[in-house]
């Protein structure tokens, strides 16, 4: 099958029938949860399967390219709030698509810009680690002072810490995106990003950024401009956490100041560490999971989420460093290879 | 005219107290073992909350801050043996792990202590000088960053232990050949990065509000600094809190905190942009060059 040779490659993990079979029954499932589910329990899945594609955003510039950005969250929220601007002030289904096409076009811009700034300027390593996440704290400090009614653009007042609120529901063809549609929507998207993600990385310019991963000078020397595949990545990241941003927007109709916090920016990293940073589907599972947890125990009343999260955090870099999806997915090959092809042994980086 | 430049001159010694303060005990964690501690806001919390709550429970202001202290420096010490020790030469994974520390630490405080805690009042009145005044605690603490910076100076370059901790951090195998323990080394670094980060904690309690996201208000001005500043913990902290101080005091003096952070950020990428290896690269090409023109 002609799709199969470019989903499929060595910097991807399920290759095999078992896996696509298995790949089908759970978008099969997914599908069909709106059809059991309460529109209650619908509107939380897509909550996470659109932080999903914020957990996707971060999987493909550090797994597959060994950036480590701790600010994915600034790109998430600058396209959280560019679509509640455009989208307060035109609201219309033009309006929103509208909205839908600047929050990621801004956000894809402002990715650009940094990563441009960054590795042209030979910031490296963990000094790009830190300056994402500086820069998620400065717009949060920005977005935190926006209180007063000098800060509006249009009809649209940034609120401070307040927020901004009564940011309209995207709409898609003259059709409101709520409940059930919103989820078939981001279910849609997510699984194409995901698709789309499996292809570049095993395409040519995917074996040659998991290259600049592996070792950037080599790869430089090869011949390869490794700043611009390193810019490239980074800006793909930016418009995929965009895009999670806009329809985080559209979810909640509201967004504010936190998303760009500390807490919240952690969060991204969670996700992909735990799921196993060069796992595409890991990063989906994780995030999947371990929102549905935090959300299981803050119904419950426990203030113990937060600990948790930061303590699997700990424990998996610790113990599982590659993280679940690589283990799981070690396991069930050594279970099918015979004993005697056996014999490779985790190891920790 | 002479009130502007006193307020500006004041606004500086307050940006520089603050950013060497804030710094001070992640540059040595980083300089010696580069690693970033993404948890270093949440010692400055131990440090603080320590020192509010013994303050609360009737010590004088010295001593709760010197509980603070203590507290921090037992808290890092701990993390260094339990967790730290596993994670050295894996700069990227300790920064993660300590992000997860960190969230731990401020969900653990909330919970035990709620969201704020009764406050120390700011100590020892104001200054004035005709219309002008300012708060005399601010000016006490950069005197106390100064001596910060001038203590550590000495316990580097004229103790044992400095002697020790330069040689590892300079080639560990060949350190740990000639007879040091460098397992050593690192715990008591690690410690005293903590002791300083408790130290900061201690000194900004009296003047910030007790919540467990206190820490994040450091983070900002400690990174921009590390980053620029380099792996020298001294000469770079000293110096990045310098320059950093002084575009820091003069844009939040022109146009507000948030202006003031931008232009930290712009500087830091600029001085980044110009000096890859931060001051200490510098520092290092300068020195390499006056040696050659020496011979």
């Amino acid at each position: 099958m002609s799709l199969r040779t470019v989903l499929d490659g060595p910097n991807t993990r399920g290759t095999s029938d078992r896996f696509w079979a298995a790949f089908g029954l759970a978008v099969v499932a997914l599908l069909g949860y709106p059809l059991v589910a309460s529109t209650y329990a619908v509107a939380n899945a897509a909550l996470f399967l659109l932080y999903a594609i914020l957990g996707l955003s971060l999987c493909v510039i550090w797994g597959y390219c060994g950036i480590l950005s701790f600010g994915q969250v600034a790109f998430f929220g600058i396209g959280g709030y560019t679509f509640g601007i455009v989208g307060i002030n035109l609201s219309t289904t033009t309006g929103t698509a509208l909205g839908l096409l600047t929050g990621v076009g801004v956000a894809t811009l402002f990715a650009f810009v940094l990563g441009y700034f960054m590795f042209y300027g030979g910031v490296r390593d963990v000094y790009v680690t830190i300056m994402t996440l500086v820069v998620a704290l400065v717009v949060h400090t920005f977005m935190g002072q926006t209180a007063g009614s000098e800060w509006a653009i249009g009809e649209a007042a940034l609120g401070g810490f307040d927020g901004m609120t009564n940011i309209p529901n995207l709409m898609l063809g003259g059709i409101e995106l709520i409940d059930t549609a919103f989820y078939y929507v981001v279910l849609l998207v997510l699984l194409g990003t995901y698709l789309g993600l499996r292809a570049l990385v095993n395409s040519d310019f995917g074996r040659a950024m998991v290259a600049v991963r592996e070792d950037e000078e080599r790869t430089e020397l090869l011949g390869y401009d490794t700043k611009r595949i390193k810019l490239l990545v980074f800006t793909l990241g930016g418009a995929l956490a965009g895009l999670s941003g806009v329809l985080y927007a559209s979810w909640g109709n509201y967004m504010n100041p936190a998303v760009f916090g500390i807490t919240f920016a952690a969060l991204p990293v969670v996700w992909v560490s735990v799921g196993g940073r060069d796992s595409l589907l890991g990063a989906i599972g994780a995030t999947y999971a371990i929102e549905w947890f935090s959300q299981q125990l803050s119904i419950t009343g426990s203030e113990y989420a937060l600990v948790v999260v930061g303590g699997l955090l700990l424990v998996t870099i610790l113990w599982l460093p590659k993280g679940v999806a690589p283990a799981v997915a070690d396991w069930l090959s050594e279970k099918q290879s015979s004993p005697s092809i056996r014999g490779h042994e985790e190891v920790a980086d | 005219m002479i009130y502007d430049t006193l307020n500006l001159l004041f606004q500086f010694l307050d940006s520089f107290a603050f950013i060497v303060l804030a710094t001070v005990g992640l540059a040595v964690i980083f300089g010696m073992m580069g690693i970033i501690n993404l948890a270093h806001g949440e010692f400055i919390l131990v440090g603080a909350y320590g020192t509010t709550l013994s303050y609360g429970a009737g010590l004088p202001l010295a001593l709760a801050m010197g509980v603070g202290v203590l507290a921090t420096t037992v808290f890092g010490l701990v993390l260094e043996r339990t967790v730290m020790r596993r994670l050295y030469h894996r700069p990227l994974d300790s920064m993660v792990a300590t992000w997860g520390l960190s969230l731990v630490t401020v969900q653990l405080a909330r919970i035990g202590f709620g969201n704020t805690l009764s406050q120390v009042g700011t100590p020892l009145g104001s200054i004035s000088y005709g219309a002008f005044s300012y708060s005399a605690y601010r000016v006490v603490l950069a005197g106390i960053a100064v001596a910060v910076l001038v203590s550590l100076y000495w316990l580097f370059m004229y103790t044992e232990f400095g002697t020790q901790a330069r040689a590892t951090m300079e080639d560990e195998p060949t350190a740990r050949s000639m007879g040091v323990d460098t397992g050593r080394i690192y715990l008591g670094t690690f410690g005293l990065g903590s002791a300083l980060a408790g130290l900061t904690g201690a000194l900004y309690a009296p003047t910030i509000t007790m919540t467990p996201e206190l820490g994040a208000s450091f983070l900002v001005e400690a990174f921009v600094t590390v980053v620029v500043g380099g792996s020298s913990v001294l000469v770079g902290t000293s110096l990045a809190g310098g320059f950093l101080g002084v575009v820091n005091a003069t844009f939040t003096n022109l146009a507000g905190t948030f202006i003031g952070q931008v232009a930290m950020l712009l500087a830091a990428i600029l001085a980044i942009r110009l000096l890859p290896e931060g001051i200490t690269g510098l520092i290092d090409s300068w020195r390499a060059k006056r040696a050659e023109g020496g011979q």
